[in-house]
């Protein structure tokens, strides 16, 4: 079996050495514009900080991957465009993409451009996996975080393109790219803005020792003192159905799917992916750097447990969860 | 003189008995108000079963009453029986809508279809990509504002548009049931609890304040959005159609209401009071369409 390619976040020039140098054989970055879906300031690459970066990580035998992953504004698809020709310029090996539009510009613009069908297409059965290979050229399709192990494996059997898989960090509990909750209450969404649950829309309130978290003006979760209080993140809040409240949707944990690595390598992932590219240097070497003896374990036959527990204190809340590989998460 | 703005009644969202269905569709069928009605379990594939033999009845009856009839495909199709089903209905010339990218894989090249709102068609470049495969019409993402759909619809002439005028709003798919979770139970035992909540379940926050609404993977808005425009900004969008999506409450005044909306015959701001004495699930909603938060109401002064 090949080894499994490790896909590291570089929010920065920084990181992405950072994330080299611990281990990464990849790492997937964007532009500093609404083309990626963490836009945040303070973040990403300039064309030229790009093309540096990529000429450093080659040097060093490793992949730069570009995501221009959010949906095109109507009217400035040539946003987009001009991000796909800047990743090209600056010798990409592949850029990460979601929008229709986009995929057929790259494919018609940079024949020799490698696309990789972005997460935010949730492309998760055969036949739409097999529509964006014949129709775009997609090489590589990241898999929404709804499948389970068993279900990878069945899908790697039944297509042509390889298959990266997330298994770390923040956990989409809704199929990528199909939820619009952070725009119904804040106006703003991964899909129109490359934005979840934004931080202008949050807001903490104490009230004689009882923290109360909202999200434009809704309660998401309370928290008593000395209780953690986590980030308001929309799907991860506390409500009330049926009288009941509870985490309806998720708890706030985060993924950690290092325990199933033997599991998605027998399904045949061609990469595992670190999430987090708002995350920073530290982060990024430290994730790196445990998933890196992991895989490296995997390769010799070895058991990856002795590293398992290595990452726990990153997670939010210090929760994690291996999320939907576990098909009893449904 | 344009033609009047279409009246569509978009795809069952929910878990009704086969009893419930036919009397809907049996009153739809008699609404002069009413062009075209998608049919179809769009949601969750488990549930298809259930009401293939109503649908099928209810197809039958609105074609006789001469309403245009488009099947409509699964949004998340995951199962190996959801992708038979998808193909089958895809692989199969006459119009369909399209809910899930997939369905393309088993359409003949060029064969008409509908872009449900549940695609990410965000941008003219996307559509234009959907177009050369077929697309006649796009019914917009909910997302959109009114001010992104004339934008999308000025580049593609010829394209028919329809927007979700009246309903909770689809927000979001998942792998996981919420229903069967809200229950203690799994989705693969979900005892199929998602009929008990005939326009979903309502989600409140910790203060007890209305907010969202599951419905099996798919979670809704607790508000119902109610499109109120001018009409007039709407034919300017190039809006040809308006989809109002099945409820509980009275869906014959609904109709009306919005026939007469559009048609000129009731202003735009009195709209919302006729739908609220239609016994809406929750409050109003228009944030979208102003290019807002999907959760404010702006009422028309």
């Amino acid at each position: 079996m090949a080894s499994i390619e490790l896909v590291c976040p570089a929010g920065s020039p920084a990181m992405l050495r950072a994330a080299i140098e611990a281990g990464a054989d990849s790492v997937y970055c964007g532009l500093r514009d609404e083309t990626n879906a963490r836009n945040f300031p303070g973040l990403n690459f300039s064309p030229q900080e790009l093309k540096d970066a990529a000429d450093w990580a080659h040097g060093r035998g490793a992949k730069v991957l570009v995501a221009i992953n959010t949906f095109a504004r109507v009217g400035a698809v040539d946003i987009w465009r001009a991000s796909v020709d800047a990743a090209a310029r600056a010798g990409a090996d592949a850029v990460i993409v979601a929008d229709l539009g986009i995929l057929a510009y790259a494919r018609d613009a940079h024949p020799d451009l490698r696309l990789h069908l972005s997460v935010q297409a949730a492309a998760g059965s055969v036949d739409s996996i097999d529509y964006y290979a014949k129709t775009y050229g997609v090489r590589r399709v990241v898999l929404p975080r709804v499948l389970s192990a068993p279900e990878i494996a069945a899908l790697n059997r039944q297509i042509s393109v390889e298959t990266e898989a997330f298994v770390f960090g923040g956990l989409c509990v809704m199929a990528e790219g199909r939820c619009a909750l952070s725009s119904y209450a804040t106006g703003r969404s991964p899909n129109l803005s490359g934005v979840c649950s934004p931080p202008e829309a949050v807001a903490f309130e104490d009230h004689q020792g009882q923290l109360t978290s909202r999200l434009a003006g809704f309660t998401l979760d309370r928290f008593e003192a000395g209780e953690a209080a986590g980030y308001p993140t929309l799907c991860k809040g506390r409500f009330q159905a049926g009288g009941e409240a509870s985490y309806l949707f998720e708890e706030p944990t985060s993924l950690n799917a290092m325990e199933l690595l033997a599991d998605l390598a027998k399904a045949g992932v061609t990469a595992v992916k670190i999430e987090g590219r708002q995350r920073g240097k530290a982060y990024v070497a430290r994730v790196a750097a445990a998933f890196r003896a992991a895989l490296d374990a995997l390769d010799r036959g070895e058991s990856t447990q002795p590293y398992e527990r290595l990452l726990s204190s990153l997670a939010e809340g210090g929760r994690e969860t291996a999320g939907a590989y576990r098909k009893t998460w449904r | 003189m344009s033609p009047r703005l279409e009246l569509t009644i978009g795809p069952l969202l929910f878990n009704w008995s086969p009893e419930r269905v036919a009397a809907f569709y049996g009153q739809i069928a008699r609404d002069p108000a009413v062009d075209r009605v998608y049919l179809g379990e769009v949601v969750c594939g488990k549930r298809g079963p259930l009401l293939a033999h109503a649908l099928a009845e209810a197809a039958d009856l609105l074609q006789a009453a001469g309403k245009t009839v488009v099947w409509s495909t699964l949004a998340l199709p995951a199962l190996p029986r959801d992708r038979q089903v998808t193909a089958a209905l895809a692989a199969d010339p006459a119009l369909i809508e399209i809910n899930d990218i997939s369905a393309l894989a088993h359409r003949p090249p060029g064969a008409p279809f509908v872009a449900g709102p549940l695609l990410n068609v965000y941008n003219e470049a996307a559509a234009g990509e959907l177009i050369a495969r077929g697309c006649v019409r796009l019914c917009a993402n909910v997302e959109m504002s009114l001010t992104a759909v004339a934008a999308l619809t000025a580049p593609c002439p010829g394209l028919e548009i329809e927007i979700f005028a009246f309903g909770r709003l689809p927000l979001a798919l998942s792998g996981r049931c919420y229903h069967a979770r809200g229950h203690g139970l799994h989705k693969d035992n979900c005892q199929f609890v998602c009929d008990r909540d005939p326009d979903g379940l309502t989600v409140e926050t910790l203060d007890g304040v209305g907010f969202l609404a599951v419905n099996g993977v798919q979670t809704l808005s607790h508000g119902v959005q109610v499109v109120d425009n001018p009409v007039a900004e709407l034919r300017a969008a190039g809006v040809t159609a308006l989809r109002l999506s099945p409820h509980s409450g009275d869906m014959a005044k609904v109709i009306a209401g919005f026939r007469a909306y559009a048609d000129g015959v009731l202003a735009p701001a009195d709209l919302a009071a006729a739908i609220r004495a239609t016994d809406p699930p929750g409050p109003l909603v228009n944030g979208y369409p102003r290019g807002g938060a999907g959760a404010q109401w702006t009422a028309r002064s």
